[in-house]
């Protein structure tokens, strides 16, 4: 018996999740006692068999087919359906990433299977049912679940392993295997790609700054301006400002304005009501400068300083155009 | 254009969120409910394309009776149809609420004609199963495409973006077709309080189907362990200016 | 950030508008070591201020509620966090127009500058108002618009800026420790210290200002402050570009649509629909989610649109704007309600320093802050008579969650109604009864509720008397509400025959032990320690020399003092006792009143009907008027007190609880024949009472007033000391009161529509004849303290106090009532209008 897991890759690129999916498959794979074998699909996946019998494979299967020029969830579910029917897979695993799940979806919905998704930790230890722990809630609360299946389809939480190097690499027998698709299969193949042409949004930007009642005037938002441009990024604000007018609706971070998720979010005069924390709680860290130490944003920020944003905005300001002068 | 919304209602919580002593559901003694927000760009597209094109948006759900409020907001931002599969108390995994849903939507189609486009959520905000609509797609033999930020409805096909990284990839379906929305592909729009009184008026089917349970058995909910975080205080006044650029550096955002 | 304290004198829990506002009054009042604690984040911690609409309506028919909100608009105005945006209240019906009359003679009353406009010039002010529903509006140029979040900051950072206070943000209180104390001698617990999720604080002093989570606090302390979490639900709708365009928070008045229970307040480009109309949606505090666990804050609760939908309608069509503006945001707001309508203020009966700032708005936040304040530095607030909001009013019956429950399920559609000044509760009722109830409901009396406490207003039973008298109903339907000629009928009954008047609900404490009469003499003005068997009837003051009780204390022993009080003062009367009285054990403190019930028996016959009851002399030498003599009455014990509260000569009779109903039948038995009525409330404290211009707590009595103003100074001064004396002897040397106590007659009744009117005793101005306020030197205004019928003078009575130089008999000078000016002279200073020489009580 084998657990067969599915490794993604952009074009001969091996995700990170991929590293992620292959660290929990050899786990699972010692408990079930199983073979752990890895899929690639499509251009470019043929380069990388080396690297998935580094990180453990003891098989690595290369599907080819004319029509898997690139991704498309219908030809990868099918292909993996297959493989998995040859080979006899007890299980078949990827990481939860929006692919991960799609094609995994894809394969439960072929063969009448359950699914789950997004676990973060799995007890394979018996043949029969499996028990995990998943994500719900986007991960504010966790599932206790069983499955019984006669092959398990489970996906990992992207991010809920480190992704670690095999102890020992795998045998890494390569094996080809061309599915029989056709042209239905091809109907959900990538046609194209677009890059993002227009300028950044405050929901995609991947800096905010942000500025409350502290700022004090629309004028004020002018030194926010700044920085944001600086950074390629953008001005967002709290609902006392829309309400004040200063700025217009569409600035505003909150529950029933914008919510965002940028890499950092600059908070400024901002106290952080619940309604605003909402809206910028996604954010994947926050820098809060504020004068009130005891302020919800400073408590909930993961950095912080205190003091007045109209001296510490100019200064930051400055900062960065002395150091991109420097270099 | 005849498009399908199917909506789940989903408790409205905040930050934190507790669950029953029995560990069977949330806690939702002081929680409003609310539809899952990838559905309820799901809606707002749908109501836009209507919209621009014509046609009417049929709104699905599959829940409790009191999932009617969640059809009745869908009604007060301009859906046309609503339909409730009504299942008081049944623990549904996603199998058997797929197979509901494929046979409401069999006897909605027999009933009215077909579905253009059948738009979801892309995973609901409670538990997540990232597979609903992929179920339903396949057992309606429809193409669908997950994580969609973008819909362009063509004569006899959709373009479909979806957003990664760099951009978008472009996906183009034959009609009728099935997506998965994520938010960001719009900004729905609030009722406006007519619309808000003309949906309580607004006619709502409730038909009970039932469809068997698949393998996935939910033990328990329960919360994850705490995490105290600290703040990092960077400083007192502006001379802590050079360790935030430090910290812009180090994470990527100063080129 | 400071490390945390382990002692403070006073420790604040709550930084919503209430905390904020008692610690920076406490600041500016000298007080230091403070300590400042709050759940929630700063500067918004999630409770009420944090979604209070933050506008001040100022016009009140409540004197408190009234002045204590135009005093916060105005320290709102002070520290520049205040907007006049104006406001209108329009009516769609014919009643809400008078209400709105009702409105403008309240205005009059506190010197509000306030318009009735036509609905065209409403339209004018507010030109999106559908002027075609509406029959008029009452406009207030003075509302305002005030950031309640930002003032409680500022007030903070006052007694900050002192070094008089610490704050500790995201803290939360999980119990507070009390001490036995003196409990055995006084009843009263001692608060000592506050225990946190950051550590354990001594104090001397603690406040509870937490809103809608102040009772949960309490409990803590096992104690109890009686008000419910209840929902407001409230809507922001937009955006609406003609708001917009004002460019401003607030561009246009605050419309108040006041018959659907609805107000429209812009809110910058959007409009915020609020809303008092719903059903009354109440939680208990455990209820209420932590900061965590709520979607927006805790005091923002999920919004239930179906309660709102019939708001929605209204709203649109009294706007129509409104209805294509989308729903940005909508919460159950929750705030506070209690039994009664009033705040809860002032230090708790049974735990001593433990402060109670609960169910206070922001519309009167800075005001109350100021009164709890000031109440702690001087022992009685001095910016008003606060006794209305005293915690200390309450009694056991009003402290259980189903009694505010079910008063707050009647009380929410209020907020926007139209109270009649008389108006009885529907629910709750029976709390507490006399021991002749059965024999009251038999006679199909009319109950009018005090506190907890039953009364009859009159006996329907007496309806003959209406013909007997030929009296009539009152022309307008609200005059004559919660009023009956039968009540008209009782008092000439009384002065021609004799009536009986259920006194039961009289609050009765004994004094006992080698202290009581020393102790008895610190709390009254009057000298007390006299012969057994005497009574005086006396002011209690504040150390400021206001009144704080009137009422009678009897020596009844060697060591043995009995006060009598009225039940509407009863709780605050035994707090003031229990708080005063020495730890020594000089003094025991009983209360008595459910074992003793009086009966009152008065008029021409009332003689002649007790003395087939007993051999006791009673004239006035066997029986002397103030004399208390402990005599058989129908062979059952009584003590028999020869008082008058209504100007008929005549007794109250004490006896034993299980004694009531034999005493009342063999009362009724003897005096059939002698035309005895069983007499309710409306005579004895209504009717009866103000033909004599006597004084009642509450009403003519206040601590903004003295002694000497209220016609109750004795020519000399006891030489023992008694609360209150130095200010007392100070008021005494500065010569003649600056106004007095009058009762006025109503000259006509005539309104302009030709209808007779009569006032209700609700704070009508009493005016100069051009309709000018008067206001002494002190700037009190004048204005009805009473206003009863004088059945036997056949006038329209007043009471109520104006400067010395008008308080002359015969003055012309004017009332307002619903918007109309009334001739009105002064028909006696500090006396009676009828029977001026007392030659009835003499008889």
């Amino acid at each position: 018996m084998t657990l067969l897991v599915i490794l993604e890759h952009d074009r001969g690129d091996l995700a990170e999740a991929s590293r992620e999916a292959m660290t929990a498959g050899r786990s699972l794979a010692e408990q079930m006692g199983d073979d752990l074998h890895a899929v690639l699909i499509g251009e470019g996946a043929d380069h990388l068999t080396d690297e998935a019998a580094e990180l453990g494979a003891q098989t690595v299967h290369v599907v080819t087919h004319d029509i898997l020029t690139d991704y498309g969830p219908d030809a990868w579910a099918e292909s993996v359906r297959q493989l998995a029917d040859e080979i006899d897979a007890a299980a078949v695993l990827a990481v939860g990433t929006d692919r991960g799940n799609e094609v995994m979806a894809q394969l439960a919905a072929r063969t009448d299977l359950p699914f789950v998704a997004n676990c973060v930790s799995v007890d394979a230890s018996d043949d029969e049912g499996w028990s995990m722990t998943r994500l719900q809630w986007g991960g504010s609360l966790l599932e206790d679940s069983t499955i019984e299946a006669e092959r398990k389809l489970v996906s990992i939480g992207h991010h809920a392993v480190v992704a670690s190097d095999a102890l020992a690499p795998g045998a890494g027998t390569v094996e080809e295997f061309e599915p029989e698709l056709d042209g239905s299969h091809a109907v959900t193949i990538i046609k194209d790609r677009a890059v993002l042409s227009q300028g950044v949004t405050l929901s995609t930007a991947p800096v905010v700054v942000s500025g409350g009642r502290g700022v004090g005037s629309a004028d004020g938002f002018g030194i926010l301006e700044e920085l944001a441009d600086l950074l390629s990024g953008r001005v967002g604000c709290s609902r006392a400002v829309t309400n004040n007018g200063w700025r217009p609706h569409a600035d505003q971070v909150g529950q029933t304005g914008t919510r965002i998720a940028p890499e950092i979010y600059i908070a400024t005069g901002i106290s952080g009501a619940i309604q605003h924390w909402v809206g910028a709680m996604a954010s994947k860290r926050i820098l809060a400068i504020n004068t009130d130490p005891e302020a919800n944003m400073v408590a909930k920020a993961d950095y912080a300083v205190i003091g007045d944003l109209h001296k510490i905005v100019p200064a930051v300001t400055a900062e960065i155009k002395r150091r991109k002068g420097s270099t | 254009m005849r498009i399908l919304v199917c909506v789940k209602r989903v408790p409205a919580p905040g930050a934190k969120i507790n669950v029953t002593t029995d560990g069977q559901a949330v806690e939702t003694a002081h929680l409003g409910f609310t539809t899952s927000p990838h559905e309820e760009c799901a809606v707002e597209e749908a109501v836009q394309i209507t919209e621009r094109m014509g046609g009417e948006v049929t709104v699905l759900t599959v829940g409790p009776a009191e999932a009617e409020e969640q059809l009745r907001y869908a009604a007060s931002v301009g859906c046309h149809n609503l339909v409730l599969v009504p299942t008081d108390g049944l623990a549904l995994d996603p199998q058997r609420t797929a197979a509901i849903i494929t046979e409401t939507v069999g006897g909605l189609e027999a009933d009215g004609g077909g579905f253009d486009l059948i738009l979801f959520g892309n995973e609901s905000a409670d538990s997540g199963g990232f597979q609903v609509g992929v179920r339903v797609a396949h057992a309606l033999g429809r193409p669908i495409v997950n994580g969609i930020k973008g819909i362009d409805v063509e004569d006899d096909h959709i373009v479909a973006r979806r957003a990664v990284d760099a951009g978008f990839e472009v996906y183009e379906l034959p009609r009728p077709a099935v997506l998965g929305v994520k938010e960001g592909i719009n900004l729905p729009r609030y009722p406006t309080m007519k619309g808000r009184l003309a949906s309580k008026k607004a006619e709502m089917v409730s038909q009970p189907i039932d469809a068997e349970n698949g393998g996935q058995v939910m033990v328990r909910l329960h919360r994850p362990a705490e995490t105290v975080k600290e703040t990092v205080m960077l400083g007192d006044s502006e001379e802590a200016a050079p360790a935030i650029v430090d910290l812009l550096e180090e994470i990527g955002v100063l080129q | 950030m400071s490390d945390f304290p382990s002692s403070a004198k006073v420790v604040v829990i709550g930084a919503g508008i209430v905390g904020n506002c008692v610690v920076g009054h406490l600041a500016e009042l000298g007080w230091t070591d403070m300590v400042l604690i709050e759940k929630g984040p700063l500067p918004n911690p999630g409770g009420s201020t944090g979604h209070a609409s933050n506008f001040i309506f100022p016009v009140d028919h409540n004197k408190e509620m009234a002045l204590l909100g135009e005093q916060s608009a105005n320290q709102y105005r002070d520290l520049d966090l205040s907007v006049d945006s104006g406001g209108i209240e329009v009516a769609r019906t014919e009643e809400r127009m008078n209400e709105l009359a009702r409105r403008m003679t309240s205005a009059k009353a506190w010197g509000i500058e306030a318009h009735m406009l036509t609905p065209a010039e409403v339209k004018e002010l507010v030109p999106f108002v559908n002027e075609d529903i509406i029959k008029g509006g009452f406009y207030c140029p003075t509302v305002s618009v005030v950031d309640s979040l930002e003032t409680g900051t500022v007030m903070r950072k006052k007694a900050l800026d002192k070094n008089a206070l610490e704050v500790f943000a995201n803290t939360e209180v999980l119990d507070l420790e009390t001490e036995d104390g003196d409990v055995a001698v006084n009843g009263r617990r001692r608060i000592t210290a506050v225990v946190t999720d950051k550590g354990r604080i001594e104090a001397e002093h603690v406040v509870i200002a937490c809103g809608v989570w102040s009772n949960r606090i309490a409990n803590m302390a096992d104690t109890y402050i009686p008000l419910v979490p209840t929902v407001h639900q409230m809507a922001d709708v937009g955006p609406i570009d003609v708001l917009a365009e004002t460019n401003n928070e607030i561009g246009y008045p605050i419309v108040r649509d006041m018959d659907t229970f609805c107000y429209e307040r812009q809110s910058s480009g959007s409009m915020e629909v609020g809303s008092y109309g719903h059903r009354a949606i109440l939680h208990h505090p455990d209820e209420i989610p932590s900061n965590e666990e709520a979607a927006l804050s805790p005091t923002e609760m999920p919004f239930t649109p179906d309660d709102f939908d019939e708001q929605m309608e209204q709203a649109i069509e009294l706007m129509d704007m409104l209805g294509d503006a989308e729903i940005k945001y909508a919460i159950n707001g929750l705030l506070s309600l209690t039994p009664d309508g009033m705040p809860c203020l002032g230090e708790m009966p049974d735990v001593e320093n433990l402060w109670s700032a609960a169910a206070v708005w922001v519309k009167e936040g800075p005001g109350m802050g100021q009164v709890v304040a000031e109440w702690m530095t001087y022992g009685y607030p001095r910016v008003i008579d606060a006794h209305g909001a005293d915690i200390a009013r309450f009694y056991d019956e009003e402290k259980s969650d189903e009694h505010i429950w079910s008063r707050a399920d009647e009380s929410f559609i209020k907020t926007y109604g139209i109270v009649h000044p008389s108006e009885q509760w529907g629910g709750q009722r029976n709390l507490t009864t006399s021991p002749y109830f059965s024999r009251q409901q038999s006679l199909a009396a009319e109950f009018f509720q005090a506190r907890s406490w039953e009364r009859p207003q009159w006996y329907n039973a007496n309806n003959d008397l209406v013909e007997r008298y030929g009296l009539s109903e009152r022309e307008v339907e609200w005059d004559n509400r919660w009023w009956s000629p039968i009540t008209h009928g009782e008092h000439l009954n009384l002065r021609e025959n004799c009536g009986v008047v259920d006194l039961s609900a009289f609050q009765v404490y004994s004094l006992t032990g080698p202290g009581a009469v020393e102790f008895a003499e610190r709390l009254a003005v009057n000298k007390v320690g006299k012969a057994i068997g005497t009574s005086t009837y006396t002011p209690w003051l504040t150390a400021d020399g206001g009144f704080h009780s009137d009422l009678t204390m009897m020596r009844m022993g060697e060591e043995e003092i009995r006060v009598v009080t009225g039940v509407f003062d009863g709780g605050r009367d035994e707090f003031w006792v229990r708080k005063h009285m020495p730890t020594d054990g000089s003094v025991a403190f009983q209360n008595v009143t459910m074992g003793i019930t009086t009966l009152g028996l008065w008029g021409p016959k009332a003689a002649a009907v007790l003395g087939q009851l007993t051999s006791h002399d009673l004239s006035q030498e066997g029986s002397p008027y103030g004399s208390i003599r402990e005599i058989d009455v129908a062979g059952i014990p009584c003590h028999i007190f020869r008082i008058s509260y209504v100007g008929d000569s005549g007794w109250e009779i004490y006896t034993a609880w299980e004694n009531g109903p034999k005493l009342w039948d063999a009362l009724f038995e003897a005096g059939e024949s002698h035309g005895i009525r069983p007499t309710g409330g409306g005579v004895y404290g209504s009717s009866g009472r103000v033909e004599k211009g006597y004084r009642l707590m509450g009403a003519e009595l206040e601590s903004e007033y003295n002694p000497l103003e209220a016609g109750l100074a004795r020519p000399k001064v006891k030489a023992a000391d008694f609360i209150g004396k130095e200010a007392y002897l100070a008021a005494r040397e500065a010569g003649d009161p600056i106004a007095k106590m009058c009762t006025f007659t109503v000259e006509d009744n005539t309104d302009s529509q030709g209808r007779k009117r009569y006032m209700q005793g609700g704070n009508e101005p009493i005016l100069t004849t051009a309709g000018e306020r008067i206001v002494d030197s002190h700037g009190r205004g004048s204005r009805v303290t009473t206003a009863s019928p004088g059945p036997s003078v056949g006038k329209h009575l007043l009471m109520g106090y104006v400067p010395t130089e008008l308080a002359v008999i015969g003055t012309e000078l004017s009332v307002m009532y619903m918007n109309e000016l009334f001739p009105i002279k002064v028909g006696a200073v500090e006396g009676a209008v009828f029977d001026s020489d007392d030659r009835r009580l003499k008889a």
